[in-house]
């Protein structure tokens, strides 16, 4: 305080003026952050689609063998089709034409990273959108379908988007701009007849030895 | 007579007249002088130099459109499809309003493309314009994530596998971009969250922003002032009372001359409007006068036009990661081309014979992508796709190179009239 009692610019204390302002301006930004959570947070999927996501089951009994069929789960379009022993007897050969043979870069459960891709081998359930950019690729399941132009083709799925081709267990052909093999959902069996999506049996133990 | 106070060196006003009431509460007169009747303009502006004022023009229209549209759109996964149809079929002149708003956006690229093309020829981006290329590259992608979230909303089949393969590109991205591709759907897939928020996006936000940043856009070309066919600075030489020789007052001689040029783009406008709205399908795809339907793609999903040749980039590229950061890259770069440009000359007139033929093979890049985008992606088509993502990236990336080896032509004092 200066004696007249009037402040004047040689009183101010600046280091102490400029600590206090970057003070404020360092909460204030804080701040800002959590007070944007909410408007952020607004953006996730809401209760009710959360609900809507809830598992579904599907009744295999439907699916004749050779067969495919589409269903939705979580707005996703889902493929389940029921392999015949003759689909399922071609997907060992053709290994070498494959990007990930084995699974080991793509998307699913772990009991669905084998030869198959399945937890039973005549029951193929995958998402039915492509690992590419999320299209629908098509079934073209007759053996040697001249429109895939892959050579010597056993049976899949061909994207027409933008030429991704699949096998009968959704793994990706060299050659597809897709880089991994079609998704698998989480799934399970509640008996021989129904298909659970969006549990896997493990959950479903959980929960049972919970209660 | 009476300046007005604080502002002894503009008009004068009789006392007492409206003018000066008003003047001394909101300088109107000082913004027309420092603005448009006082704003200095070169003399030799030709032909491209109307797609600046005629990009504001289509501005204007789609947010007096869009207005009217959002009277009757409802932006409902159940109801903005028929929505749409029944603005087409029901609302009197609805058909008009949509056509006017649709016809829009597609000439909206087609002025903002030549305006991008004129500055890239008569380097206009060049120092010191860089801000204000800057911001006009900012209006360009604001302009694209308008487009993009507008495409959505009728909610066609075409509206929605489009959302669904661009909203899936920031899957691509790593780690986070699953979670990402959620937060912005909002649900498992392209849904009612998605359109809702899209059509927020699309009638306040970004139009907000555009005119924000058409505002800034416009204030750094008021700093900068316009640069010419000749690319030659117009305030180094100015007359007694400090008025740049080459220069014409923007109102009346440019605002005149816009007047023409708005006759003859109206004209060409309407021509579509009411003959060819749809323009082929390419100003609107025929898949998109069905529903959006989930279960079934489009057998060939392709943007509309003015997007096609980030798509036949992102087509190009084997792996999907990398297509997409090309796609990112191949709209950024333009960015980068104040600093690209290593010319000591700003014009194409006076550039040398390799910038010449670098422009013309990036404009006929453009083209050749954008054709190319249409197409289904196979044989010959990826081929091409891929030559021409080269010669694309070519252009940026050799740019500091061949504008500083080759030999420039003297660039003129004066503006000079030569086409």
């Amino acid at each position: 305080m200066s004696v007249t009692g009037v402040e004047t610019s040689e009183d101010v204390d600046v280091s102490r003026r400029k600590f206090l302002t970057a003070a404020t301006a360092a909460m204030g930004g804080v701040g800002a952050v959590f007070a944007l959570t909410p408007f952020v947070a607004s953006w996730k999927p809401s209760e009710r689609a959360r609900a809507l996501g809830a598992p579904t089951e599907i009744d295999l009994s439907k699916i004749e063998p050779g067969q495919m069929a589409t269903y939705t789960w979580r707005k996703q379009p889902l493929y389940v089709v029921r392999r015949t022993p003759e689909m399922n007897g071609g997907l060992a050969a053709h290994d070498a034409q494959l990007k990930d043979p084995k699974s080991e870069e793509s998307d699913q459960p772990d009991y669905a990273r084998n030869a198959a891709r399945s937890i039973k081998p005549e029951i193929l359930v995958l998402y039915a959108t492509c690992t590419h950019l999320g299209c629908l690729p098509k079934a073209r399941f007759d053996v040697g379908d001249p429109t895939v132009g892959v050579a010597d083709w056993k049976g899949g799925f061909f994207c027409p988007c933008h030429g991704s081709k699949f096998d009968l267990a959704g793994r990706v052909y060299e050659g597809s701009p897709a880089l991994t093999n079609l998704r698998v959902p989480p799934h399970s069996f509640t008996d021989d007849k129904t298909l659970v999506v969006g549990v896997d049996a493990a959950t479903v133990a959980a929960a049972a030895g919970a209660a | 007579m009476a300046a007005v106070p604080g502002n002894e060196q503009g008009p004068v006003y009789k006392d007492g007249s409206f003018r000066e009431w008003l003047n001394k509460r909101l300088p109107v007169d000082e913004f027309v002088a420092s603005q448009l009747t006082g704003y200095f303009a070169p003399k030799n502006f030709n032909i491209w130099y109307y797609f600046g004022a005629l990009s504001l023009l289509v501005f204007v229209l789609q947010i007096f459109t869009g207005i009217f549209l959002t009277m009757h759109y409802k932006p409902s996964e159940m109801a903005a499809f028929d929505s749409v149809e029944y603005i087409m079929r029901e609302v009197e002149w609805g058909w008009l309003i949509r056509y006017m708003h649709s016809t829009g956006a597609s000439f909206f690229f087609i002025v903002v493309y030549l305006h991008m093309f004129r500055a890239m020829m008569y380097g206009s981006y060049k120092k010191p314009r860089e801000l204000l290329w800057i911001f006009g590259m900012l209006v360009y992608l604001a302009l694209m994530a308008e487009a993009f979230m507008g495409y959505v909303l009728p909610w066609g089949n075409m509206s929605y596998w489009g959302a669904q393969v661009i909203v899936n590109l920031f899957g691509t991205i790593p780690v986070i971009g699953p979670g990402l591709v959620e937060w912005i759907r909002g649900d498992y897939g392209i849904a009612d969250s998605t359109l809702n928020r899209f059509f927020a996006l699309h009638v306040v936000a970004i139009p907000f922003a555009l005119a924000l940043l058409i505002m800034l856009h416009l204030v750094a070309l008021r700093q900068t002032g316009s640069n010419n066919p000749d690319g030659i600075e117009i305030k180094e030489k100015k007359d007694a009372n400090g008025k740049p020789l080459d220069g014409i007052p923007f109102h009346p001689y440019y605002t005149i001359k816009d007047v023409m040029g708005v006759g003859v783009f109206l004209t060409l406008f309407c021509l579509v409007l009411f003959f060819s709205p749809t323009f082929g399908g390419l100003f609107l795809e025929p898949p998109n006068f069905e529903p959006a339907n989930p279960l079934s793609t489009p057998d060939h999903i392709a943007p509309v036009w003015y997007f096609t040749a980030y798509y036949a980039i992102l087509r190009a590229v084997p792996s999907q990661q990398l297509g997409a950061l090309l796609m990112l890259l191949a709209v950024a770069v333009f960015l980068f081309l104040p600093w690209l440009d290593r010319s000591p000359v700003k014009s194409i007139r006076y550039k040398g014979i390799l910038s010449k033929i670098a422009l013309t093979v990036f404009a006929i890049t453009f083209i050749v992508l954008s054709f190319l985008g249409l197409q289904p992606a196979e044989g010959l088509y990826v081929l091409l796709a891929r030559i021409f993502t080269v010669l694309y990236f070519a252009f940026f990336l050799l740019m500091p190179w061949y504008t500083s080896v080759e030999r420039t032509k003297p660039v003129p004092e004066r503006v000079t009239y030569h086409g």
